[in-house]
């Protein structure tokens, strides 16, 4: 098996609004390793959310390619999509992540479930891991008996329990305070690399950068720059408090 | 894994999960299923009742056809055959037995409160006459004697060996005539009356009559019961009969029924109210299921974007509906059993008819039927909007 989580090749989407066309991803290229943990950064507008709806293989692109764990997503059929979605990644997103009728374990839960894989001992996996996010005291509680950030939180559980290959969250940490977020953003960078996951992470808050491996910013859609290497990546981070 | 008993499994439960935790929510649609399913069975209650009060007579003689006279339009009313004409009907081939029925109405006084009743002239154990259930048949002639239907017993404390007082309006004179009621019957209310049996003879002095029919004294019957040898010859039957006995017509048991006047108008009155009852309920169903898909879009895209299949979005939304609809018909059944424990027997209404069997499956149909719509819906919204909504 090839150490490659995610490949993304000259990728393009294009809309077009009012007779001009808008380039919302272009041409952009990269790879993410199993174990690694990417943010993506760039202003509101860069395509960031275009992006990641692309590589949850929820959005079709204009061109390019992208692989997960080798399988093309341009080359599926709709089913095998929702397989792969199903089977290959976990997903947080802004808002409105949980299922209003579970509780948190039965949220966490359902992802075992659609893939057949709730038994015994996922479900003690299940609950270590909320527990291990802080949510031991939460499990039966319903998405509106909890915070903004503890929903996030069940949402990042969700994310991982299924052990997907490619783990995206879009701006998890919008509705969470400072302290929170940061929490939330290092528990989520420990999972990513003690499960060997390749995760990104979409963000406008460049302090969160400090937890992950590799910086890739966008602008108009394009891949500006990538910052790798702790001191490049710290440097970015502090810029990031004023 | 997306084997199919799986997929099933995950809809179930979350229709089940979902309708648990907003219980309050589903109850409240539940309750308007159940009050829309008691008016429904009320309403076939009451179909099925005046049919029955309207028909029962017909419906259950023991004979294939009826013999009219000839251009009455199968309307026993209209038709008067000649006295005669009973004999040559029984002399025909293929004929079991044939017996007249002589139909009126009249009253009897002898009560606290005077009941409207069919007084229905008949030959004792000829077709025409029903089997007992207790007591025995009025003997020949003029003998007062008369049979009751189980539905004069029920209104009144009549018993067999009692006697009654009629009132007959013969030309301008009431007249009033006493009878003893020597046997029972069951189940043969005839033109929304309760009914009475009496013999041929007895059933001409006593009936209403006009005063240029006073002179008379020969009863002339409306129609001929018949019953054949062989019932599954009643198409050749009835051609034969036209052809061997003058000035009549033939019809069988269910073009009679549906001629007796006003029978087709007043079921087609209560179909109607039955049918538009169930559209409403339809309406409400639809309404209130699609108005909660459109405030389930979010979730619904959450479910899809992290592999969620549109079967099971799809089949999630028809068991809810399914339970829910299951739950209000349950409760509406409930209530108009109970309610029609409570009810007196002169009311007409049968709420234990194929009818009511038949609305309920209806009404179960409904609720997938109303919530379609959303139930499409559902299965059409885009997981991208788990993204983009947020
Ligand atoms: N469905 C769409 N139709 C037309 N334009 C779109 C659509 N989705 C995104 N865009 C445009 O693509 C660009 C990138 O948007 P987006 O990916 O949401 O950026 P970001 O998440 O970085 O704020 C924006 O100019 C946006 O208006
Ligand atoms: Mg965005």
């Amino acid at each position: 098996m090839s150490d490659i989580a995610l490949e993304v090749k000259d990728l393009v989407k294009s809309f077009s609004l009012d007779g001009a066309t808008i380039n919302a991803v272009d041409q952009v290229s990269f790879q993410v390793k199993f174990g690694e943990f990417v943010a993506l950064v760039g202003p509101s507008g860069s395509g960031k959310t275009t992006m990641l709806s692309i590589l949850a293989a929820l959005l079709s692109p204009t061109s390019g390619q992208v692989l997960i764990d080798g399988q093309d997503l341009s080359q599926m059929a709709e089913k095998d999509r929702v397989k792969l979605r199903r089977e290959k990644i976990g997903f947080t997103f802004q808002a409105n992540n949980l299922i209003p009728y579970l509780s948190a374990r039965e949220n966490v839960e359902f992802m075992l479930r659609l893939n057949g894989k709730l038994d015994h001992g996922s479900r003690i996996r299940s609950d270590e891991l909320l527990a291990r996010l802080g949510l031991a005291e939460r499990l039966h509680n319903l998405p509106a008996q909890m915070s903004g950030g503890q929903q996030q939180r069940v949402a990042i559980a969700r994310a991982l329990i299924h052990n997907p290959a490619l783990v995206l969250a879009d701006e998890p940490t919008a509705s969470l305070d400072t302290e929170r977020a940061f929490q939330v953003v290092e528990t989520f960078a420990n999972l990513i690399h003690e499960n060997g996951r390749a995760g990104i992470i979409v963000t406008h808050d460049l302090r969160m950068c400090q937890f992950v491996d590799r910086v890739l910013q966008m602008q108009d859609g394009k891949l500006v720059r990538v910052y790798e290497g702790k001191k490049e990546i710290k440097q970015l981070a502090m810029a990031g408090v004023h | 894994m997306s084997n199919p008993m799986n997929n099933i499994f995950i809809a179930a439960y979350l229709a089940i999960k979902e309708v648990f935790r907003n219980r309050g929510r589903f109850l409240m649609v539940a309750l308007v299923i159940a009050l829309i399913t008691v008016l429904v069975l009320f309403i076939a209650a009451l179909g099925e009742g005046l049919s029955d009060a309207n028909r029962q007579y017909v419906a259950n003689l023991d004979a294939q056809l009826i013999v009219f006279l000839e251009k009455s339009d199968y309307s026993i009313t209209a038709s008067r055959l000649e006295t005669n004409t009973v004999k040559a009907v029984r002399r025909v081939d293929g004929v079991a037995d044939a017996g007249p029925i002589y139909t009126s109405n009249t009253e009897i006084v002898s009560l606290p409160e005077p009941l409207k009743i069919s007084m229905l002239g008949v030959e004792a154990e000829k077709p025409g006459m029903p089997p007992l259930l207790d007591g025995r048949y009025f003997r020949g002639g003029e003998a007062r004697e008369a049979v009751m239907d189980m539905s004069v017993a029920q209104r009144t404390n009549l018993k067999i060996g009692d006697t009654i007082e009629i009132r007959s309006t013969q030309g301008t004179e009431d007249e009033f005539f006493t009878l003893t009621i020597v046997g029972l019957v069951d189940k043969q209310a005839y033109f929304f009356q309760p009914t009475i049996f009496v013999p041929p003879s007895t059933w001409e002095l006593m009936r209403p009559q006009a005063e240029s029919d006073l002179d008379s004294d020969t009863p002339y019957p409306n129609i001929i019961a018949v019953r054949l040898q062989d019932p599954a010859q009643a198409e050749e039957m009835k051609l034969r009969l036209v052809e061997k006995v003058s000035n009549i017509e033939v019809a069988d048991i269910e073009t009679t029924i549906n001629n007796i006047p006003g029978y087709t108008a007043q079921q087609g009155t209560v179909q109607t109210q039955g049918g538009f009852t169930l559209l409403i309920g339809i309406l409400v169903i639809g309404g209130f299921f699609q108005i909660q898909v459109l405030q389930k879009v979010p979730q619904i895209g959450v479910l899809k974007a992290i592999g969620s299949s549109n079967f099971v979005v799809g089949l999630s939304a028809v068991i809810q509906i399914i339970i829910v609809t299951a739950i209000g018909v349950g409760i509406g059944a409930t209530l108009n059993y109970l309610f029609s424990l409570g009810l007196p027997p002169t009311i007409p209404l049968a709420f234990n008819g194929s009818r009511s069997i038949f609305a309920i499956l209806l009404l179960l149909f409904i609720g997938p039927l109303g919530g379609l719509v959303s139930i499409i819906y559902a299965v059409r919204i885009e997981p991208l909007k788990a993204l983009r909504l947020g």
